[in-house]
């Protein structure tokens, strides 16, 4: 391997580590506030994507006017699955899982509806791009991603650390019921977390419609693969969750550049497995409370 | 005790032949492709039987579709490449599902709960990805998968046509009610029991010398077994097995006819997966609405899900409660 392919396939990987840290995270947050696993996540993933199609490539808006629309479209979506499914289904984790698949084949039917099952060319938003040699080029749109999911995660980490709807859900998610005795609505909590959750992966989806080909069954591949990084990762632990994509995805990229995809699916899940083997609580999980 | 258990199995003894009966007679009341359905939903309720046997000791796997797929694909290697007996075929195919899940038991039992959950599904989706692997096409046939998987042989003295699918569905009503009868008597006896003290009760079952772990191996080794067979009558039915047959998709129509029926009593995930097929493939086919299938569907697994937590299962009793109310009645008209 060259220095320069090595140094694209770095490039590559901190592209795909950048929007599979923003859906992961998310996951994250709704699993640790709700306590279900958001099955519909790859399809709100892919409702970003195709706000982008419908108000950018269909309607002629400027980008990041749709990125914005779609960010928040998607995030109301996150709000109607916690008060019609999530909130009914409280303590109920595995309706929960059930319900959400109900919901993501909703949203992948209206998505066939609404613009077929073919592929949507998305044309890019700007030309422009970096290169720092002849073979190490990277372009503005993938630069988009790598930069708003830097702002957006530090943005959502002050938010959790320093104000106090942070602390709120933080507490929610150590312990509901405590978090309940000291005042703090659940509710409110779970609409946060849903939001912010669902909105991560609209933005992303958004974001990245452009440089895959939108499709309605996109987000399949993408739920699979942040369930692996989340269960690297530890489930409930943010940072848990941006090491193992970046880890995740250097691992990926590298792989598929040398050898093949398939090899690199391999190597991922096998990656996984032996992280939860060693230890199964995930890297930087803590253990399962009783 | 045992006498009312004889007697309650007595007072079962008439449903049963009514419902033999009605097996019997339903394939002849069905269009060809309801007839196909048919088939396919039989192998289903052995595949979601044998899913419940591993629910039992509290462990939810998200490997079992691969586990039918190993299955499907040790019958179809071994019929055509080796040129087995399918019948033999079959039950190999099924014994190597049941092997494999044997060796997944040492990494995946080391996990419980959510961990075991996410764990099986990623070594089953090796498995798949193995089947898919260019490297290995020449074995597994890669996407496409293994074609011309010989069928059935026909019993030529009897002029029985396995091709047909009425027969075939009878073949497939023979093994699995054999099928559902041991899952049923491994269930009430006593590893069946601790199988339960394991889910409710884990610490404490260890504590009166119950080895756990191989409690739980021995479930998902039983319950893998009979998801292989289902697999193999699945493969010699179709004549061709995939990768992507036993992906994602099918694994979470698994979860949802065992979530929907509910997993308490025996007949809960069978009731889930027959009501859900009719639904699916006779209601909203009827409807005529190709396209919206799938929304629909999606629809009605959130109501079932909200309005019936427990699962069908659990409108047994109530209408049982209210045929035991309307029987005076009944007994009234008959006599007068």
């Amino acid at each position: 391997m060259s220095l320069e392919l090595f140094l694209q396939t770095a490039m590559n990987a901190t592209y795909a580590a950048s929007y599979m840290a923003l859906i992961a995270v998310g996951l994250v947050l709704i699993f640790g506030v709700m306590g279900v696993i958001n099955f519909a996540h790859g399809e709100l993933y892919m409702a970003g994507a195709y706000a982008v199609v419908a108000l950018y490539a269909g309607m002629g808006l400027n980008f990041f006017v749709a990125v914005v629309i779609g960010l928040v479209f998607v995030g109301l979506l996150g709000l109607l699955m916690e008060y019609a499914l999530f909130r009914p289904l409280r303590d109920n984790p595995l309706g929960g899982l059930i319900a959400s698949i109900g919901f993501l084949l909703i949203l992948q039917t209206i998505a066939v509806l609404g613009f077929g099952v073919q592929m949507e060319h998305v044309p890019p938003s700007t030309q422009g791009k970096i290169v720092f040699s002849e073979g190490v080029v990277i372009t503005y749109q993938r630069l988009y991603v790598i930069v708003t999911t830097v702002v957006l995660l530090t943005a959502l980490w002050l938010f959790l650390r320093k104000s106090k709807f942070g602390w709120a859900l933080r507490a929610c998610a150590q312990d509901r019921e405590a978090a309940a005795l000291q005042g703090m609505s659940i509710n409110t909590t779970a609409r946060i977390a849903m939001f912010i959750g669902a909105a991560l992966a609209g933005i992303a989806g958004a974001l990245t419609a452009p440089l895959v080909a939108p499709t309605p069954y996109m987000g399949h591949p993408v739920i699979i693969t942040a369930f692996i990084i989340i269960i690297v990762g530890g489930v409930g632990s943010l940072e848990g969750a941006v090491f193992a994509a970046i880890l995740y995805a250097f691992v990926n990229t590298f792989v598929t550049t040398i050898y093949d995809g398939t090899l690199a699916n391999i190597v991922g899940l096998l990656l996984m497995l032996i992280v939860l083997i060693l230890k199964p609580t995930g890297l930087f999980g803590v253990k399962e409370r009783a | 005790m045992p006498d009312r258990a004889a007697s309650s199995r007595l007072a079962f003894a008439p449903g049963f032949v009514l419902l033999g009966a009605a097996l019997l007679v339903l394939p002849h009341l069905l269009s060809l492709s309801q007839k196909e359905v048919l088939v396919l939903l039989v192998i289903n309720v052995l595949l979601v039987s044998s899913y419940r046997l591993l629910t039992l000791t509290g462990e939810w796997s998200l490997a079992h579709a691969v586990i039918m797929g190993i299955g499907a694909y040790g019958a179809a290697l071994v019929s055509k490449d080796s040129g087995w007996p399918v019948p033999l075929a079959m039950l190999v195919g099924a014994s190597i599902a049941a092997f494999l899940a044997f060796l997944l038991s040492f990494p995946l039992f080391r996990m419980k709960g959510f961990y075991f959950l996410i764990g099986s599904f990623a070594a089953g989706e090796v498995i798949r990805l193995v089947w898919k692997w260019s490297e290995l096409t020449w074995l597994f046939g890669g996407p496409k998968g293994i074609k011309l998987i010989p069928p059935f042989p026909d019993i030529e003295s009897l002029s029985i046509d396995f091709y047909d699918p009425v027969n075939y569905y009878y073949l497939c009503l023979v093994v699995v009610a054999v099928s559902l009868f041991i899952l049923y008597r491994v269930e009430r006896s006593r590893i069946g029991l601790t199988f339960h003290a394991i889910h409710w009760q884990d610490k404490l079952a260890e504590s009166v010398g119950v080895d756990t772990f191989r409690y739980r191996m021995l479930a998902f080794v039983i319950s893998s077994f009979f998801a292989g067979l289902s697999g193999a009558l699945y493969a010699h039915y179709i004549g061709v097995v995939n990768p992507n047959r036993f992906g994602v998709e099918e694994m979470t129509y698994i979860l949802i006819w065992a979530i929907v029926g509910g997993t308490a009593t025996f007949y809960g995930p069978i009731l889930g997966v027959v009501v859900l097929t009719i639904l699916n493939e006779v209601v909203l086919r009827a409807i005529g609405v190709d396209e919206m299938r799938p929304m629909l569907y999606g629809a009605v697994l959130i109501l079932f899900i909200l309005f019936l937590p427990n699962g069908l299962e659990s409108l047994v009793p109530k209408i049982k409660q209210w045929l035991s109310r309307q029987k005076p009645k009944g007994v009234v008209a008959n006599s007068q």
